[in-house]
């Protein structure tokens, strides 16, 4: 395919997974505060921290209040992470590739948009009571993806549109989970207590795997959460996970074994995916959990790259030709 | 329930009306549909015509509101009321055109290899070679199948008498046919019922005709050719067409900087490496197609292409060099052009034109510029026109001058009361101006698509149906017999 058709795809996939993983913290954020609300402060800047976005909003907002910290994930058009901002980067990426895509995706793309567009009008009763708004995003999230998967064709743009997806989400849980670790608590002696119980709970759920962790892991302990959302192999939301379902798609592109390479990005991806393979819970502790993460983010960006560099630069080796007008 | 949108007391105001007759009965073919809509209330029309709306707008085949910091999206106003065309009246449509696109296609050619019309004067030589889309790159250039229009949307209107005249030929990007799918595509649903019983005759396949086509002029000796539609980009207001058209065909829709000239041929740049192109359907002016040849700095172009054109390394579809056909004071000798090439009485006649580049021309329309339409040679979307009886002394004034300054750049015509079709407005039809662009393929050889698209100049009187200057349009259908 087009390699500027494959660009397009792969962020228009990115873009909406983006905006589900921002509705899904911000939903369960919000549900926190009103159980925790009679003992302790509520948080809302950790929220801005599982983007990314810190600096952004503390140059342009003077208090994380709730108010400005759901104002600036979900109707903020100068936030290019916030929900309305990724949504408009979702439809002019689908746009491009309009023509390979199921009539049925762009119809809802472009409904979803206008939702959107209307819903963050009214900024105040998406602040005031974001679970409405947030049911709608992971709505579409869900419909959308689930018509990637039973209408369109699983050929190369279907891979690119899988991959967008799983290295989005293995970048947001790193995030999420480093967030957590070290902003959350008011102080250190506040670990094991209820409010780091309810605190790793609520991480549990703003992956969606709240259910899936008490089913196979028993009760919350920070070690067996951390473990469960970077190594576990079964869970859709963890970082392993994602990056073994990336891999899968990215050599169905080259028609290519995983335990062979055949371009930059195959490499860079299958190293990291060995790396987590051979990685056990003590290791990760030992390494340190936030040097870790780190260690992901530094990873994923040499991924990108290498993505970019073998699919979607638009100047492949070509020599020039001379032209005398 | 009695409803207020009906043909009983719709007013015709003397023009001629595509749906009901003089005595205010619906004509022969409108019967079917004129039962449909008595038996519809006020409230379930509108709801209708609501229901449609909304249609257009969930698929997003929409315009932004230029200047509307917000990104407000529009839909093109669309009226569900079709326009009818009976089977008689088409049969001679479909011969007229064919007969004149043989003859205009015959004309480019020619003027691009022997100039035989040339020499033997019957069209004056300045006027062609003075005309600023009469490209010099393209002589002796044969394409395929020699065919240089393959895609033509001819504007037709009909006066008070009924009778249709050719108003252009748009020989070079003519737009609009997805909206014609489109709006059938809508109708179907809308009125179910009509729709059989009137044996309206289908448009569907017109994406595969059109691939056929592309097939069929493609370079000799390519078994299943790669076609693509090239765009400018998805900012460009006929972007849904060529995102619809490329997804009907199943071709590949590319931007310039998709593609790349390299060692005699196209190329397109994807993810497994370079891939040869072979025809490119392409959808940006021909002044943008190469910055080497052309305009030097756009960006929209293939740098190179014209080379590999000329090699017949790559087809481009339409060629360029057609629009020397489409210059209005040219327009005025495609009469001429069919007598001389096919030895035939046209079928559909012109509308009469004054050339200002000819004296005694210049000074009728100086004379008369309250009674003509007067139009740039090259002007297009309704704009660079003066409408007489609609204008001002000082506009006429003003227009006077700047056909002095360029009488080449001018054409006039006389006034063609258009004729109109009911449409929805408030809570009662009324008439509205309308114009008809059928759409004319052209490979091995001429198809015509049964229907087109009827544009309606939806403000009051006007006669502008330009969707840039607040035209809308309705499905239009030919009937079978």
């Amino acid at each position: 395919m087009l390699s500027s058709s494959a660009n397009a795809i792969f962020w228009m996939s990115r873009y909406l997974e983006r905006s589900g993983n921002i509705a899904r913290y911000l939903d369960v954020n919000w549900h926190l505060t009103l159980d925790i609300s009679g003992e302790y402060e509520t948080q809302w800047e950790p929220l801005i921290a599982t983007t990314g976005d810190e600096e952004d909003f503390s140059a342009r907002y003077t208090d994380a209040s709730r108010e400005s910290a759901i104002f600036f994930l979900t109707a903020d058009e100068e936030n290019p992470n916030s929900i309305i901002s990724c949504i408009r980067m979702v439809r002019l990426n689908a746009m491009r590739i309009r023509h390979i895509i199921p009539t049925e995706m762009w119809e809802n793309i472009n409904v979803f948009y206008h939702y959107i567009k209307d819903a963050v009008k009214r900024p105040k009763r998406i602040t005031e009571n974001p679970y409405d708004f947030c049911q709608e995003v992971k709505r579409y999230n869900l419909l959308i993806g689930g018509i990637a998967y039973d209408i369109m064709d699983h050929d190369e743009k279907w891979n690119f549109f899988s991959m967008g997806r799983f290295i989005e989400r293995s970048e947001s849980t790193t995030r999420i989970l480093d967030v957590k670790y070290h902003i959350l608590l008011p102080s250190p002696k506040h670990v094991g207590t209820v409010l780091d119980h309810v605190q790793w709970n609520a991480l549990l759920k703003a992956v969606d795997g709240l259910e899936s962790f008490r089913q196979r892991y028993g009760q919350t302990s920070s070690g067996k959460v951390a473990s469960f959302l970077l190594l576990d192999r079964y869970f859709p939301g963890s970082v392993l996970f994602c990056l073994n379902q990336a891999q899968e798609h990215l050599h169905s592109i080259s028609n290519t074994q995983t335990w062979e390479f055949s371009n930059a990005a195959e490499k860079q991806l299958g190293q990291l995916c060995n790396s987590l393979s051979y990685c056990t819970m003590d290791d990760l502790f030992e390494y340190g959990l936030h040097e870790f993460s780190d260690d992901l983010q530094i990873k994923f960006g040499r991924v990108q790259q290498a993505i970019f560099d073998t699919f979607f630069s638009r100047m492949p080796q070509v020599k020039q030709q001379q032209f005398q007008s | 329930m009695e409803s207020k949108y009906t043909f009983k007391d719709y007013q015709l105001e003397g023009f001629y009306d595509e749906l009901v007759d003089s005595s205010h009965a619906p004509r022969k073919g409108a019967q079917i549909l004129d039962r449909r809509l008595d038996s519809l209330s006020s409230e379930e029309l509108l709801a209708i015509q609501n229901s449609a709306e909304k249609a257009f707008f969930d698929l997003g085949i929409t315009f932004t509101v230029y200047g509307d910091e917000m990104g407000t999206e529009k839909i093109f106003p669309f009226d569900i009321i079709p326009r009818i065309i009976e089977a008689y009246e088409w049969e001679r449509l479909e011969k007229g055109l064919k007969q004149r696109i043989h003859a205009l296609n015959l004309f480019i050619d020619d003027v691009y290899n022997d100039q035989k019309i040339l020499k033997d004067n019957v069209v004056p030589r300045e006027l062609v070679e003075n005309s600023p889309c009469f490209f010099k790159e393209c002589i002796g250039i044969k394409p395929p199948k020699r065919v240089w229009c393959h895609i033509t949307g001819t504007d037709l209107i009909r006066d008070k008498a009924g009778t249709f005249y050719v108003l252009e030929d748009n020989l070079r990007c003519p737009s609009g046919v997805s909206y014609v799918l489109a709006n059938r595509q809508i109708l179907k649903r809308t009125f179910p019922q009509v729709f059989t019983r009137s044996k309206v005759r289908t448009i569907e396949d017109y994406p595969s005709l059109l691939l056929e086509k592309l097939y069929e002029v493609a370079p000799d000796a390519i078994e299943r050719p790669n076609v693509v539609l090239l765009t400018p980009g998805c900012f460009n207001s006929a972007y849904y067409e060529h995102v619809f058209l490329a997804q009907q065909m199943g071709i590949a829709l590319v931007e310039g900087s998709d593609l790349v000239v390299n060692e005699g041929y196209v190329y397109m740049r994807t993810t497994k490496g370079l891939e040869k192109v072979d025809v490119i359907y392409r959808r940006i002016g021909e002044d943008f197609l190469d910055p080497h040849v052309f305009r030097k700095n756009s960006l929209l172009g293939i740098p190179g292409v014209m080379d590999i054109y000329k090699k017949g390394n790559v087809t481009l579809v339409n060629a360029p060099g057609t629009g020397v056909a489409d210059d209005k004071a040219i327009y005025a000798y495609v009469p001429r052009m069919i007598q001389y090439y096919l030895d035939e009485e046209p079928i559909i006649p012109n509308v009469p034109t004054y050339l200002c580049s000819e004296e005694q021309d210049l000074d009728y329309v100086l004379g008369h510029m309250d009674e003509l339409v007067i139009k740039e040679a090259n002007g297009a979307g309704g704009y660079g026109m003066l409408v007489g009886p609609r204008s001002s002394k000082e506009m006429q004034d003003a227009f006077a001058q700047k056909i002095k300054e360029n009488p080449r750049n001018y054409i006039a015509q006389p006034m063609i009361a258009l004729s109109r079709c009911p449409v929805i407005t408030g809570d009662h039809f009324e008439g509205r101006h309308v114009d008809l662009r059928p759409y004319i393929l052209y490979g091995r050889e001429i198809s015509v698509m049964p229907g087109g698209l009827t544009r309606v100049a939806l403000k009051k009187g006007s006669i502008v149906v330009n969707s840039s200057q607040g035209g809308g349009s309705k499905d239009t259908w030919v009937l079978g017999k």
